[in-house]
Formats: structure tokens, sequence, C-alpha cells
């Protein structure tokens, strides 16, 4: 693979024109990483504003031979928008139109720079929304969902991003635009829409994602419970998926996450509790109020210390806001954190959740846990000072250690973050050689040219003669 | 499940096709046939999870979940490789979502005769590539699927079919809060819905619905014909009421093979099928001649 040259850059002004193909060195810094740890290095950052400009930058690079990087908004965890080697950042912001609206069949075109909850606040007046929603929702781009096909608090009853993509026009990375999937979501053929989303940017890049839109429930009831033990709030949640329900949401915040976000919002949370469920039943009425009565009775049955549940939508926001400014409440006792995410078995949190603490114990970091319990996707948080000498090296080790005992009890590498740079090393841990190579078989099928955002998700040698250097702050 | 012996039997070279109970097609014809491993490993019910052998028949997976109040969202008959190598929800999928989503892990038998697993166990993960979704459609043309974990849904309280004699289908569609199923024979709109008992029967009055059988599909031979979901109502205005079936919102419409044009397949799309076959399946042994999908009108199949 080539670096970028002034020819590259002229190539690319000639499509672009020059004021949205820079070389800056702010630029460049500023499109150096996503909102993991991880730094690469951009080559040049540019700017189409449609498909057909897209494409065009996508040909420079494939006559160039210069691997290129999809971005939406870079709220990304695991380096997959960080460019390697100096790579043509392709950043996707300025497409950020809801294009059109179908509210009989309840489904959407937009662009892929279309924030997230900006699409759900769109149709809200038809009673519509957008069901995937990642905590950064107000900043992530839908684009972004696809790419790493996104979850959230409310995927546990709706289904992740995948679930709601019916369609993507791509521009494959030889300069195709296709096509994949269709309005009605169940085509013929193979399924190249759902291998496609997921793919972090490594298939090509997505100019218009047609998503299905969700109703609005008409009733919806928040529950908070907290628990003396983990291991109550965590059969708790066992036991009401037993009984035959599926709430909406599932959310389970420890107690070292709890002091943290009282001590921000003052919401009047039980602070001296091991474990705080945030429960929400959402649909018609007599389903919601049977739900909300059974739910309670399951968790008094556990031992559960407090019941609160909200009583208009104020309160509801305000239960919410606790759980979702969790890592904002992080900084107000140290200066950095590194979110993790892995999944593991619901009937495996507790003891999952002992090994975590106990490995954060043994590197002298603090972890909080906050996660989607209702599905098992767990969220150590580890808050540290990195300019303490040594901690970063801690903090790594003690996130490698967390990734391999969630895997050991049954679980996966990640839930909702993807793999990119910071996982890609430790596949093996859940795939053999047969398995990766059918997995570099998919994206080679999409990317005949190998430029479409190099040297992520797959460990080498399935990766192909990708460049494996591992950039600064990668920890695996 | 003797997956190894599953993996011998498809073996490294020759032609060879899969059945399981022929429900959706079958082996090809004057091919090597293999069959599926059968059977329920584990059902976990409080994770919503359950693994199982591709030829384990849906029947006999429906009434062991039954026991545990659950249900996979395959559609009924046949087995469940084939349910999921053919790709097609049954007539739930409006409410259920799309049957592929179903699918958590896969472990399959590859064109070199190696075991490769796919997905992983839990309900939430994005550890990869999706190859789950690549063999979830693919009519064993890209590898044989040996076991499974799929994920399961609690049965619901009250289920209940529901029609109304309308011309206008698409004001019941906007009237009922997710519906499991709508559908439309061109005089009457059938809607299925589903939870507490009060609830369906407040959404059932609201919407001017009567309570009714489910309706039949049309008979066969049929075809399972798909258009954007905006165009469904208009597509099917020159057809003869009750010879048609279409799911609103989905944009499917079953009706006779012919009663409807037939759609071209994007060029684009068929090159990057054709380099995945290549990929996967280099000397095309696996189901040869099968055509994911091109099977559809000649196999019958069953909502």
């Amino acid at each position: 693979m080539n670096a970028v040259t002034p020819s590259v850059v002229d190539d690319l002004r000639t499509v672009l024109g020059a004021d949205r193909v820079r070389t800056g060195s702010t630029e460049l810094g500023l499109y150096r990483r996503d909102a993991s740890n991880i730094e690469g290095s951009a080559g040049v950052v540019c700017f189409p504003e449609t498909t057909h400009e897209v494409r065009e930058v996508v040909r420079v690079a494939g006559r160039h031979g210069v691997p290129f990087v999809a971005r939406g908004s870079g709220t990304g965890l695991a380096g997959g928008a960080t460019p390697i080697g100096g790579a043509i950042v392709v950043v996707l912001t300025r497409m950020n139109h809801v294009l059109s609206v179908d509210p009989v069949n309840r489904l959407a075109w937009v662009e892929p720079g279309v924030l997230n909850l900006d699409l759900s606040r769109a149709v809200a007046h038809l009673g519509l929304h957008f069901a995937p929603d990642p905590s950064s929702q107000q900043s992530c781009s839908i684009g972004g969902n696809v790419a790493n096909n996104s979850g959230g608090p409310h995927c546990l009853a709706d289904g992740v991003t995948s679930a709601h993509v019916l369609a993507v026009e791509v521009v494959l990375p030889d300069g195709d635009v296709v096509v994949l999937g269709g309005e009605g979501g169940e085509g013929d053929g193979l399924d190249l829409r759902g291998a496609f989303v997921g793919s972090e940017g490594m298939c090509g890049i997505a100019t218009r994602i047609c998503v299905r839109l969700t109703q609005n429930p008409s009733d919806v009831r928040t529950m908070l419970f907290d628990f003396d033990t983990v291991e109550d709030g965590a059969r708790t949640v066992s036991a009401i998926i037993a009984a035959g329900m599926v709430p909406a949401a599932l959310e389970m915040m420890d107690r070292l996450c709890v002091q943290a976000v009282e001590a921000y919002i003052h919401a009047g949370l039980p602070t001296e509790a091991a474990a705080v469920l945030l429960v929400e039943v959402a649909g018609p009425p007599h389903g919601v109020a049977d739900d909300e009565r059974r739910i309670v009775e399951i968790a008094r049955t556990h031992r559960c210390r407090t019941v609160r549940v909200a009583q208009d939508e104020a309160e509801r926001a305000l239960l919410w806001k606790g759980r979702k400014t969790a890592f904002g409440a992080v900084a107000r006792i140290k200066p950095n954190y590194y979110l993790h995410d892995t999944v593991v078995p619901r009937r495996a949190l507790p003891a999952v959740l002992e090994q975590v603490y106990e490995i954060a114990d043994r590197h002298g970091i603090l972890v909080m846990n906050v996660f989607h319990a209702g599905d098992g996707n767990l969220h150590p948080l580890l808050v540290f000072d990195k300019r303490e000498p040594g901690m970063m090296e801690k903090v790594h080790a003690a996130g490698d250690e967390i990734v391999r005992v969630s895997v050991a009890a049954g679980g996966v590498l990640s839930g909702e973050h993807g793999i990119g740079l910071e996982k890609r090393d430790l596949m093996p841990l859940m795939f053999g050689p047969a398995d990766l190579a059918a997995q570099a078989a998919l994206r080679s099928a999409f990317d005949t040219t190998g430029l479409a955002n190099p040297t992520k998700v797959l460990p080498s040698p399935a990766g192909c003669g990708d460049s494996h250097h591992l950039p600064e702050g990668a920890w695996i | 499940m003797d997956l190894t012996g599953f993996a011998a039997a498809v073996g490294p070279d020759g032609p060879v096709t899969i059945a399981g109970l022929s429900t959706r097609g079958g082996a090809v014809a004057g091919v090597r046939c293999v069959s599926a491993p059968s059977g329920i490993e584990w059902i976990q019910a409080d994770e919503m999870t359950v693994r199982c052998g591709a030829g384990t028949p849906i029947d006999e997976l429906a009434a062991a979940l039954a026991e545990h109040g659950q249900r996979t969202v395959l559609p009924d008959g046949g087995t469940v490789g084939g349910a999921l190598a053919v790709g097609r929800s049954g007539i739930r999928r409006l409410g259920d979502g799309a049957m592929r989503d179903a699918l958590l892990q896969a472990v399959y038998v590859g064109a070199d005769g190696a075991i490769v697993t796919a997905g992983g166990p839990t309900v939430k993960n994005v550890s990869g590539f999706d190859v789950c979704r690549l063999l979830v459609g693919s009519w064993g043309t890209l590898g044989f699927l040996g076991d499974v974990i799929l994920r399961t849904r609690p049965i619901a309280p009250h289920s209940q079919w529901f029609a109304r004699d309308t011309s206008a289908p698409l004001e019941t569609f906007a009237a009922v809060h997710r519906p499991v199923s709508v559908l439309w024979d061109g005089s009457r709109v059938h809607v299925l819905l589903e939870g507490h008992r009060l609830d369906v029967a407040d959404q059932a009055a609201r919407a001017g619905l009567r309570e009714s059988a489910a309706p039949p599909m049309p008979p066969s031979p049929r075809a399972r014909h798909l258009f954007a979901p905006s165009a469904v109502v208009g597509v099917t205005a020159s057809l003869e009421p009750g010879t048609f079936l279409a799911e609103l919102g989905l944009g499917v419409v079953h009706a006779a093979p012919d009663a409807l044009p037939a759609r071209e397949p994007d060029p684009g799309v068929a090159a990057i099928e054709h380099r995945m076959k290549a990929r996967f399946d280099p000397a095309g042994r696996l189901n040869p001649g099968v055509a994911p999908g091109a099977g559809a009108a000649s196999a019958g199949t069953h909502p």
C-alpha cells in the first residue's frame, strides 16, 4: 500500500475542490484517531457531500493504491476509524440529510452523517423512532452505527442496528456503487446487507441507508431497584427473562458507579447499595401494568431493598440521566477512564463481575460497572490518572485480563463497540484459523483491493498481506 | 452432536448436497447427499437461547421450547437448517423481525471439509465479520450448517387473528400498534395481534377488527414476489382478490409464479455474490447448480 503523495492530493482536489481536501496539521491531528486511545496518522482528510463524490474519492485511492478510512462522528471506541499509515480519511459528516420518510411503511432513507438522535427527533411527530440508541446517540452517526452494528440499552427488546437496517447504498472499494438489501428487508439471494452491517468500514463506504422506524409505545414504566449484592441483582435479571418478559431495557450500575453518578446529578440514588437495577417496560397499557407488577414481585423475591417507580416523565428522565451520564460523572473521580465492552451469558454475570473486581484490585485501579444486564453486555470502566507512572501498562494489562475472563465464561470479545484495532489480536480467543479465514473471505469478496480500512478486525495472517503495525495507545 | 462425523461425510472434494426433510426443495438430484446432525443439545430459558443440530425438525424444537414458554422465530415445518439455509421468515416477520437475526452462532462444514464457527453464543455480539448473516439464505452454497445457537422469544400470553373487509388496508395497518402480521388479500385485511388479552381486545376494537381464523395461503404453485412496501397495494390492484396474500409493511406478495413480474438481479450485487461463492467454495462442490433465492418459485416454500 502506498502513502499519500502530492499527486493524490491534487487528484482529490480535482474531485472535491481545494477547501474540502485538507492537509493542514490541525486537520491531520484531529482526524488521526477516534474516541479510543489509539492514535494513527492521516495522510489527507476529505469531505465529500454526495455518493458520486465518495465514489470519485475511492477511485482516486484505488488508482494510487492508497488506503482509505471512512469516518462519521468519530465516537468509536475500538480504533475502527483510526487511520493507519497515513491513509485518506473520508469524513462523511457533511452527508447529514434525512432523504425521505415513509410514515405508512415506517422506513426512512438517510445519509450516513445523520446523527442517531436527530433521526428519532425528525420522526417523533409521526410517533416513530429509530430503535438503536447507543449512549453516544446525541453525537454518533448512523453510518457509524451501521459500521459497528451498534447497540444500546433498548436493543434488548428491539434488536441491534442490523435488525433496523433494510438496505444500504455502498461505494465498494473498487469504485462500483451497489444497493444491498431492499426496503422490504428480506430479499432473495445472499444477505450481503447483513454481511456489510458491522464490517467496520472494511467492505466499502455506506452512502445512503434505509432504516426501519419503530412505533413509539403508548405506555412506559421505569423502575429502579437496589440490592445488597450484585448477585441478587443479576438473579433478578435472569428471573425476569425466564418468566417470559423482555423489558425494553434492563440496566445495572454497581456501587462505585452509583456513588459517582449521585454526586453528579443528585437524583436520590441509593448510594449504599451494591447494585442498582434500572428496568423499563413499554407497550400497550395492560401489558405494561402486568409486567410492572410481576417485575416488582420478582425483585422483592430476590431481596431488593427499595422499589422506585418513576411517577412522571420528569422522574423517568432523571433515572435515565443517571444511567446515561455515568461516564461524565467519572471525571469527578479521576481524570482518565478506559471503557471496556464484553458480553457474557447472563447467568455468568455475578462470577465475572467478581473477577473484574479482583483484576482491578490486583492492578490497583478503580473499576466501576454500568452495563446492559439484560443481554449480559458488560462495560467495566477503569478509572485512573494516566500521569501516574506505569499506570497505562496496568490499565492495559487489566483490560486484557477482563476480556479473557469474559470469553472464558462463555462470552464474546465485544457486544457493541466492535473489534477495530483494540481487540484485533484477541480474535484468536474466540476464533480458530478456519473461522478467521471465512471472515477474511467475506471481507475480500467486498473489497478486492484491500484498501478499505486495512489492518483492522482480522489478525495476521488472515488479513492477507495487510500491514500489522500497532499504533500508539493500543494495549493488545 | 456428531459434527466430526458430519464433516467427514461432507469430505473435502467431489459434488455434495444436503437434505433435511425436503420441505423446502431438498437435495440436488444426482449428487451425493448428506444430512446434518439432529437433536437439541441444550435449552437455556433464562438466557433465551437454544443449541441444536441443524437437522433437528422445527416441530420437535418448537415442542421442546414450548415447555419453557418460549419459541423461535423460524417458520413451521422442515428442519432448522433447512429453514435457515432458505432464509425466508414466515408471515410473522413484521412482529418477530427477520429470521436471520435469530441465528447467534453457526458451526458449519466448509467446502474444504473443515468445521468452521461463525458468530458467538451470546444474544449480543459484534466480534468480527458477520458470517452468520451470510449463511442464512445461502441455500447451502457456502457451507453446510451442522449445529446452531438460536435466540428464543417468550410465547405471548394471548394471540388472535382478526379481519376486516376494506378497500383501504393501509388505514388498518396504521391503526394497530406493533402487529405481528398484517396481510391483505384484495378485499380483506387480516391482522395478527399478540400480548395482554385486554390490550389485544382494545386494539382490535379501535381498528374496527373482528375475530377470525388465520387466512389461507393462495394455492400452489405460488411464489414469493418482492416489492418496495409502498408499492404493494398498487401492484396487487390488478390481481383477483383472494388469489394473493400480501404482507403489508414488508413488500412481500404470495401469488402464482407468473402473476407478477420478476425483478432482474442487480449485476453489481451479483458480482459480489459470485466472488463470495468463489471464495467459500472455489470448486463449486456444495449444492452444485443452486443459486440462492433462484429456487424460490419451484421450491413451493411454505410461509
